[in-house]
Order: structure tokens, then C-alpha cells, then sequence
């Protein structure tokens, strides 16, 4: 589904990606793993056209986005919970998940609310002023009401409690089971390697490694030397 | 019972009444100039909360009202056609000048908006003396609207005044419910906060920062056509209401409907009692003509006045933004 080749990217006269490769297939759930300011928030906001690509390229269904702007990009299929969150602190909950809500699809307000019972209550409250977990959810929900085909999650359990995180897991794996194309970035290895398929390892703006979760969890050398664990 | 005293106590209360009947005029010309000053102060605060961008050449979009409302009036002899001519040259001019200008400021600093945009007043103000002559148009008050309508017995008011009222109180709620209740108000209020985001969920907002600024152009073109049967259709006629304007946003809180509306007609009503009773008010403590020549001065600098004092107690003005 999602493919990307070489990629370049920076921000003004910097680089910071010198050729990352990765793939996400339909139904997957791939990892975009690295230490901090290795690329991986970079690389997710190339996919989405907010940095753009210096070169190489990124293909969706074969067909190259990498001109395309953000908005196009993202009602061809690609859902982003950004890191921190990003909700619109100023709208309500409800209309952070209506707002950009696109109507065909299988996500309605009535399913995001039964996979974030918690945001049930929080509707008329302005986002601004939910807690750090329900921030998150919320994110979450309003991605999956743009009814995306690829769903990109830039370090969604940062900062929260462990119950929290446990619930937003829970999430991912139930997306998952009904078929949902996630890439994930993340910090906490343990779940990752019984929810993913597949991961890569960014150092310093290249793909450095890929490969399955059994392999991963075989090489604590690789999980030391890149991912500090 | 001494019919004398009976005869006095009549004139006292006769005199209340007119006393009265002029306050509630002076407060109605307050609300009429506010409601105008509102449909500019809305498309100002839209512009410059949203895109932030100071945008001096509103009163251009104005004045472009006022000049193709009085024009077709006079040519078609209807009010209602030259009206609506005015809100499409307002918002062709509107969007032309977004796509063409404004989508190259939204990312400079203030001076370089302030400076381009002040070159469009020039711009403008010279295009229009080209076309319709140095000379003011006359605009007459439609037919339909011509006359006055009694507030109270005895009390007669122009029914154009009142009817600028009534449709700046309607757009007023229309803006309100535009902005409050339906997605595209959803998606002005979530890129007001973060653009990038509202953008990677799929909105297209160049398309939405045009057609806010084409609003904004609407509107003030609509207090243009308003004010051309009251007040001189010149070249440069924008610019005394723009900076009254600029008063009511920073009044309201910059960014804010609610806070533009509650500001312009305060504003208005301090402006047109502060001229009706500041100088008999100041001819109570001193000398006739010392009332007489600071009197008007100081009615004409009351909004400033106004304006410090409520960034004095509040320096975000009455409504801040919420949440951002
Ligand atoms: N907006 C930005 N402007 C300039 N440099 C940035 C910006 N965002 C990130 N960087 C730099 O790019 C590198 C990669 O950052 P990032 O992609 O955020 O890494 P990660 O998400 O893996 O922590 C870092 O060196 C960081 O300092
Ligand atoms: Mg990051």
C-alpha cells in the first residue's frame, strides 16, 4: 500500500532523512522504530506532504504522492495522529471529531465513542481542556473519522499513565484484528513486538534495519546499539 | 389645587420626554454606526485572527461597495440590484486580491503586510478617482426605505437607520450561527489554532483562507452600500471607518465574533452620545466656549479612550479567543 524509497528530507537547508525505505501492506502493522531526533517524526510528516520530499520517492497503491499537498495526500487514505497530540484546543470534542470527519466509511461518531467510552462524556468539553490521555484518544478518534486506509501514530502512549497506555494498546490491537493498515512510532518495544508485524530502525535519517518481530525480540544487541534498551 | 404649579409640573415632564426621545435617538445612531463598524470589524478579526494578517486595505473593499452600489443604483434606479452588485465586486475583487497578494503575506512579519496593504489603499483610492471622477457620488436612500417610522408617539426615526440596524442585528446572527454551528465554522475555529493539522486531516485551507477572506470582503462591502446614502461616496472613504474598526477589535479581543459585535456597538453608542452630550455635559463645569471647542475634540477621541481603558483592565480585550 504504503511505499516509500530513498527518501530525502529536511527542514530548510538541514537534512535529516538520507534515504529511508519502508513498506506497509495492506492489514499491516509496521514499526517506524529509533532513538530520539533520529528522523521518525520527519519521515511520517514527508509521507504526509508537510516536509517535502528532496528526493526519492513515496508511492500509495504504486501511484507517487510526494508532490502532492497534505490534504490531498490525506483523503487518498492516510490518517495522522501526530505527535503531541494536536487535537483543536478551541473546538469541542464533538466537533474535533466531526470537523474533518469524511462521511463514507465505517467510522462514525457512534464507533469512535464505543472504542473511547471515556470520550463519551466529554463531548461538549473544549478539547483544550481534556486530560493528556483523552487528548489522545481524542486524536485518535478524529484520524479514524477521516476513515483512513493507513493510519500513522506518532508516539501515542508518550506521556501517559500505564493504564492509559494499556487501554490505547488494547485500541491498536482491536484495530488490528479488524483489518486496519497501522504505521506506528513508538518508544515501549515489549508491546510493539506482540502487536507488529514488521519493523524498521531509523539511525540518523537511514533505514539501518528491518525485519520481523521474531527477529527483533532474537537480537538484543540490535534493540541496545539502536533503540538504547 | 394651584393651577399654575400644575401647568409647570407638565412643562418639566414634557421636557423629560424630549430629554428622553433624544437619548434613545442618540443611542439608536450609536447602534446603526455600530452595526457597520461590526460587518467591518467582523471581516478584520476573521482576517487577522485567522490568517494574521493585518489587512488596511478592508476599507478598500468598502469603499468598493459603496462606489459599484451607488453607480449601479443610479443607473438601474434599483436599490437592491446595486446592492447585490456591490457584494459580487467586493468579493471578485476579495478573492482576486487573496490569490493574487495576501497568500504571499500570511507568512511575512506585520510591517510587510502593513506596508503592502496600505500601498492597495493608495492603489485603490487613485483606480476609483480614474473611474467615477474626483467628485463624491450621490446615493439616495431607496424608495422603499425612504421615511420615518415612530419609535414612540411622537417620536419619528429614519426607517433607512433603522433598517441598516435590523440587517447588521441579522447578519450579525448569521455570522454567529456560521461560525458556531456548521463545519465550515468548525474548520475557520480549527485552523484559527493549528493549520498544518487541519490541512493533514484533509481540509483544503488555501480554498478556506479565499473563501473567509471573500466573506470578510462581503461584509464590508455591505457596510459600504449601508453607508452611501449617509454618509459622501469618495475615494478614501474607507479609511476613517478602518481604523474606528481596528478600535472595536482590539476592544473585542482580536480573533473574536462575539467580541467584535459587543465592541462595535459600544463603541458606537460611546461615539454618538460622547458627540451629542460631551459638550453641553462639559458647559456644566466650564465656560461656554471652552465646551465648545473641547467638547467635539474630546467626543472624537472618546473610542481611544475607551479602547485604553479596556486594555487597561483587560489587555487581551473583552473576549480573548478561547483555548488557544
Ligand atoms: N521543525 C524542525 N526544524 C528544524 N529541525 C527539525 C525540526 N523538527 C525536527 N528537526 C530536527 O530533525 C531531526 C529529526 O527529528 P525528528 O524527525 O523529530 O526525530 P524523531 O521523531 O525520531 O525524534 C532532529 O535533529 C531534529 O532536531
Ligand atoms: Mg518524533
Amino acid at each position: 500500500m504504503l511505499e516509500v524509497t530513498g527518501l530525502d528530507a529536511g527542514y530548510g537547508d538541514g537534512r535529516v532523512l538520507f534515504g529511508v525505505d519502508l513498506a506497509v501492506g495492506a492489514g499491516e502493522v509496521v514499526t517506524l522504530l529509533g532513538r530520539n531526533g533520529m528522523g521518525k517524526t520527519t519521515t511520517l510528516s514527508s509521507v504526509m506532504g508537510i516536509v517535502r520530499a528532496q528526493a526519492g520517492t513515496i508511492r500509495l497503491d504504486g501511484a507517487p504522492i510526494q508532490h502532492l499537498p497534505p490534504y490531498r495526500i490525506a483523503r487518498l487514505g492516510l490518517g495522522l495522529v501526530p505527535e503531541g497530540r494536536q487535537i483543536f484546543p478551541n473546538l469541542s470534542v464533538h466537533e474535533n471529531l466531526v470537523a474533518t470527519a469524511s462521511g463514507a466509511g465505517r467510522w462514525t461518531i457512534d464507533s469512535v465513542l464505543g472504542l473511547f467510552p471515556a470520550l463519551r462524556e466529554r463531548l461538549a468539553s473544549l478539547g483544550g481542556l481534556l486530560s493528556g490521555g483523552e487528548q489522545q484518544m481524542l486524536a485518535i478518534g478524529r484520524a479514524l473519522m477521516t476513515n483512513p486506509r493507513l493510519l500513522l501514530l506518532d508516539e501515542a502512549t508518550e506521556g501517559l499513565a500505564p493504564r492509559i497506555r494499556a487501554e490505547i494498546w488494547r485500541v491498536l490491537a482491536s484495530l488490528k484484528e479488524s483489518g486496519q493498515a497501522i504505521l506506528v512510532v513508538d518508544k515501549n518495544i515489549a508491546p510493539l513486538l506482540r502487536l507488529a508485524d514488521r519493523h524498521y530502525i531509523l539511525e540518523r535519517g537511514r533505514t539501518v534495519w528491518s525485519g520481523s518481530s521474531a527477529e527483533l525480540a532474537a537480537a538484543p544487541d540490535l534493540q541496545q546499539r539502536y533503540l538504547g534498551v | 389645587m394651584d393651577p399654575g404649579l400644575r401647568r409647570d409640573d407638565n412643562g418639566v415632564a414634557a421636557g423629560r420626554a424630549i430629554a428622553m426621545i433624544y437619548v434613545i435617538e442618540q443611542v439608536l445612531n450609536g447602534a446603526q454606526f455600530g452595526v457597520m463598524l461590526f460587518l467591518m470589524a467582523a471581516g478584520l478579526t476573521l482576517i487577522f485572527g485567522i490568517m494574521n494578517v493585518i489587512n488596511l486595505a478592508h476599507g478598500s473593499l468598502y469603499m468598493v461597495g459603496a462606489y459599484v452600489a451607488a453607480a449601479v443604483f443610479g443607473a438601474t434606479g434599483s436599490f437592491l440590484i446595486g446592492l447585490a452588485a456591490a457584494l459580487a465586486a467586493a468579493i471578485v475583487v476579495g478573492i482576486a486580491l487573496e490569490v493574487t497578494l495576501f497568500r504571499t503575506l500570511y507568512a511575512r512579519d506585520h510591517l510587510d503586510q502593513v506596508l503592502a496593504t496600505f500601498g492597495l489603499i493608495l492603489f485603490f483610492n487613485e483606480i476609483v478617482r480614474i473611474l467615477f471622477g474626483a467628485t463624491a457620488l450621490y446615493m439616495r436612500v431607496p424608495d422603499f426605505l425612504n421615511g420615518r417610522v415612530e419609535i414612540l408617539p411622537g417620536a419619528p426615526y429614519p426607517t433607512y437607520r433603522l433598517a441598516i440596524i435590523a440587517v447588521g442585528l441579522a447578519v450579525a446572527l448569521l455570522l454567529y450561527l456560521l461560525i458556531a454551528r456548521t463545519r465550515i465554522g468548525m474548520l475557520i475555529r480549527a485552523g484559527a489554532s493549528n493549520r498544518v493539522m487541519l490541512g493533514a486531516l484533509g481540509v483544503n485551507v488555501t480554498l478556506l483562507y479565499t473563501a473567509v477572506f471573500a466573506l470578510g470582503a462581503a461584509l464590508a462591502a455591505l457596510a459600504g452600500v449601508m453607508a452611501g446614502p449617509i454618509f459622501t461616496v469618495e475615494s478614501g472613504m474607507g479609511e476613517s471607518v478602518l481604523i474606528s474598526a481596528f478600535v472595536v477589535i482590539v476592544i473585542g479581543g482580536i480573533g473574536s465574533i462575539r467580541g467584535a459585535f459587543v465592541a462595535a456597538l459600544l463603541v458606537g453608542i460611546v461615539d454618538a452620545t460622547g458627540r451629542a452630550y460631551l459638550r453641553p455635559l462639559l458647559a456644566l463645569f466650564t465656560s461656554r466656549a471652552a465646551a465648545d471647542s473641547a467638547g467635539p475634540a474630546l467626543a472624537s477621541m472618546l473610542i481611544y479612550i475607551l479602547m485604553a481603558a479596556v486594555l487597561f483592565v483587560r489587555p487581551q480585550g473583552l473576549f480573548p479567543p478561547r483555548g488557544r
